[in-house]
């Protein structure tokens, strides 16, 4: 117990990472995946004339709203259905050592679907010249905002033994989130400002923006670490 | 590589799965744990495995609490799980190397382990077969291949036969004897002939508490009940049965004498004796004043089952 190892993070992202790409899961998410964010990139482009990746940034959190549920809902859900939980906790593994492995293959995955939209970037080069410092912190502010969606996935999977259960909690929990700066004008103004710390567009979109603050970071990095937090001490529920 | 087990409770709500129940397992010992469906072997086998902690009480693995050293102990010990839980979508390789790798292996040392493991199991012929497409037999070889991956000192397996058709019992037993040769086993089992024929001791658990401990033998001797004895005569000559039984009777502690068949000349009795007197000899001397002949002569010996059944069901 003197050192703190997360050795065996490895392993288990290694797992799922094949587990991810040596069945249909990986491909059929990265595809529809693409086929909606390309939709609307294209009809933009050439309907209404505007070659802008903003499209991308508006749509995607849109999109990451169904995709990472859907990639994260089997994770812990699976296992502890079929009973390899069992298997994996009995080795000289920590709870914290699962749930990393798993939440760093999921956003592989993530990451691995946002890739190909690159493309987009080498079109719009060809027609004009789009300002490089909001493209890289939109891709940044993207992987961050699709981390806390799996971390928040993550939890939800650990909670339950049945995957909608898992899919349909992480939906809700990440669209409270989403939807939170959405419902200003409702709200005194008291609450407004709280609501929209809370909001993760409101954080992702002062990012994309090409504005690399460390109010958003912190917001991006203490949601992440609470969820998994929660989804390590969930697993641990089986010790209470 | 010793186990202790002391005084360990285990709650859920209000019930107790297993209530003060405490036990040793020698190094090198073959320990059998016998009981029925929700008798607790399962939640015991949890807890030495650091799956889940106990409410009350301790377990320790050579000298470790599975609490304050649970790293250290879950090194030492291989598990298979009741119902194998196997990832069905990888293959018997990938899966003995991603244990192999839980356990700190890695390159040359991992992939000579793995080797090893694939011979000792047999699994050389469906070592690229996904588990889900395996025969149950398989999937049972590949669970017992990740159990022993990191060549533990402990081994704790629960129900490893279980689903499994006669001849794979046979090879698994089989397999579970080699491979614990050196080791420590426990392994829980409600096939009484499994206990027969593999373990050194049995403990059978009951509503979660502990109803016997020893060697299968002491077993069946501790819950023997009166002396019985199957025979055969033949009579040299064709005699009325009513001459042989009061005869019978005279023997030292033959409490009763029952006729089962009478067919000309030979006839068939079963005789009860009072408990831990062998009337064999007795009965043998009394054929041999009479001139009757012995065809058969046979202790009854009270089976494990008949043991179980009484201190399992009251």
């Amino acid at each position: 117990m003197a050192t703190f190892s997360l050795s065996n993070v490895g392993p288990i992202y290694r797992r799922e990472i094949r587990s991810y790409f040596q069945s249909p899961v990986a491909y059929v998410v990265i595809v529809v995946f693409l086929a909606i964010v390309g939709w609307f990139f294209t009809s933009d482009l050439f309907l209404i004339n505007v070659a802008s990746l903003r499209i991308v940034f508006e749509l995607v959190p849109l999109v990451f709203l169904f995709f990472v549920p859907a990639i994260t809902m089997r994770l812990l859900a699976e296992e502890k259905k079929s009973g390899t939980l069992e298997l994996l906790a009995t080795r000289p593994v920590r709870d914290v050592e699962i749930v990393l492995g798993k939440f760093f293959a999921a956003w592989t995955l993530l990451a691995a679907a946002l890739a190909p939209t690159l493309i987009y970037l080498i079109t719009l080069s060809a027609l004009g010249s789009p300002d490089p410092g909001p493209v890289i912190t939109g891709y940044l502010g993207l992987l961050l905002m699709g981390g806390v969606y799996i971390a928040i996935g993550i939890f939800a999977s650990s909670i339950t033994e049945n995957q909608i259960v898992a899919f349909i909690v992480s939906l809700l929990i990440i669209l409270a989130l989403f939807m939170a700066d959405k419902v200003l004008v409702f709200v005194p103004p008291a609450v407004a400002s709280t609501l929209e710390f809370i909001s993760i567009d409101y954080h992702f979109e002062n990012i994309a923006r090409g504005v690399i603050d460390s109010r958003n970071l912190i917001y991006f990095g203490s949601v992440l670490g609470f969820a998994l937090l929660l989804a390590t001490t969930s697993l641990e529920r089986r010790k209470w | 590589m010793s186990i202790g087990v002391r005084n360990l409770v285990k709650r859920y709500g209000d019930r107790a799965a297993i209530n003060d129940i405490s036990f040793d397992v020698k190094t090198g010992e073959i320990l059998g744990f016998l009981g029925p469906n929700g008798a607790g072997k399962t939640t015991t086998m949890k807890i030495i495995t650091c799956y889940m902690p106990p409410t009350s009480g301790t377990v320790d693995v050579d000298g470790m609490d599975v609490r304050e050293h649970s790293l250290e102990v879950r090194k030492k010990i291989g598990y298979l799980p009741e119902m194998n839980p196997l990832y069905f979508d990888m293959n018997a390789l990938d899966s003995l190397e991603f244990a192999a790798e839980l356990h700190g292996l890695r390159g040359n040392a991992m992939q000579q382990r793995v080797k090893e493991m694939v011979d000792v199991c047999g699994l050389e012929a469906v070592r690229h077969k996904d588990i889900g497409e395996m025969s149950k037999g398989y999937r049972q070889r590949v669970g017992l291949a990740q159990a022993m991956i990191h060549d533990p000192d402990v081994l704790i397996l629960d129900e490893p036969t279980s689903g499994l058709d006669p001849n794979q019992i046979v090879e698994i037993r089989t397999l579970i004897k080699e491979l614990g040769r050196a080791k420590t086993v426990v392994l829980s089992t409600h096939i009484l002939s499994e206990v027969q024929a593999t373990c050194d001791r049995v403990l059978i658990i009951n509503d979660g508490i502990i109803v016997a401990n020893g060697t299968p033998e002491q077993l069946q001797r501790t819950f023997q009940g009166a002396e019985e004895i199957g025979l055969e005569l033949k009579t040299s000559s064709i005699r009325p049965i009513e001459e042989i039984i009061p005869k019978l009777k005279l023997v030292a502690y033959v409490n009763d004498v029952a006729l089962l068949s009478h067919t000309g000349d030979v006839s068939k009795f079963e005789i009860h004796a009072e408990k831990g007197n062998d009337v064999r000899e007795s009965l043998f001397r009394m054929a041999v004043s009479e001139g009757w002949i012995i065809l058969e002569m046979q202790r009854r010996i009270t089976s494990l089952e008949e043991v179980f059944h009484t201190l399992t069901t009251t």
